[in-house]
């Protein structure tokens, strides 16, 4: 019955997504907000109403961009970025995933001990 | 983006109850469905295998942390670990927490686990492919089948 694992080296997995790390900053966080209407914008565009400089702005988005939050397109001689809903939607899937099976044992230690 | 889970139940029955079915490996094994090798114990790896219909062949392994009695009970594990294939150990492990606290009817039962930020994309697909294959749904079956007098569940 014994299994044998595989074992993988971490350079062969998909690389792990730092969607937390790359919200858990106020700016890239209302980067993300304001992209999340589905626009598409530059960066001209998203450094307005902010009191950082454009390449402090565009270093935020490559983080962003890094952790598979947003995409950037070209638009002629711009960059335009705009809001991949993909991951934030997987990470919240995985964690209502987790609770609901959670919620499970708990029903089953609530039978078990109210017995 | 809040990356843990917290999950809240109301037990009837004392906490002195509770604990025991939390942390005598025997009884955790009973509703958990897993069958223990050993006793729990702090700073140690518990090791057993599911005993739920058709995840028979999946070791379970978890490291226990804190046991606080009629308190805290906790461990880290790496969360539905479920495809033998693929070694988890080089992923950090999430923490679960359980804490009691006494009410006027018998027991508030909140379990919290954290840590998920450092979990690959690649378990939210595996996740999927779970709740797809049934996992779910079976234990669905079950709690049907078994619950009658259970209700009362705060998510």
């Amino acid at each position: 019955m014994s299994r044998k694992n595989h074992h993988r080296t971490a350079a062969r997995r998909p690389a792990q997504a730092p969607i937390f790390a790359a919200l858990g900053d106020q700016t890239r966080l209302s980067l993300v907000t304001k992209l999340s209407d589905g626009q598409a914008r530059s960066i001209t565009q998203l450094a307005d109403g902010y009191k950082l400089t454009r390449q402090a702005i565009t270093k935020h988005l490559r983080v962003l961009e890094k952790a598979g939050l947003v995409r950037s397109i070209h638009s002629g001689r711009e960059s335009l970025f705009d809001f991949d809903p993909k991951p934030v939607k997987e990470i919240k899937d995985y964690l209502n995933f987790v609770s609901e099976q959670w919620e499970q044992s708990l029903q089953q230690l609530k039978l078990f001990v109210e017995e | 983006m809040n990356n843990r889970i917290e999950n809240r139940i109301e037990l009837k029955a004392p906490v002195s109850r509770v604990w025991r079915a939390l942390t005598d490996h025997r009884e955790f094994g009973e509703w958990f469905r897993v069958k223990l090798e050993g006793p729990f114990t702090p700073g140690e790896i518990a090791r057993g295998r599911i005993t739920y219909p058709g995840y028979e062949h999946l070791k379970w392994e978890v490291a226990i942390k804190e046991m606080i009695p009629e308190k805290l009970f906790s461990f880290t594990w790496h969360p539905y670990a479920v495809d033998p294939e693929i070694d988890y150990s080089d992923e950090t492990p999430t923490l679960v927490e359980f804490r009691l606290e006494e009410t006027a009817t018998g027991t508030l039962l909140v379990l919290t686990e954290s840590g998920f930020d450092k979990i690959p994309s690649r378990r939210c697909l595996e996740a999927f492919r779970m709740n797809e294959g049934g996992w779910t749904e079976q234990m669905k079956n079950i709690e049907n089948h078994v619950t009658q007098k259970s209700s009362q569940n705060c998510g």
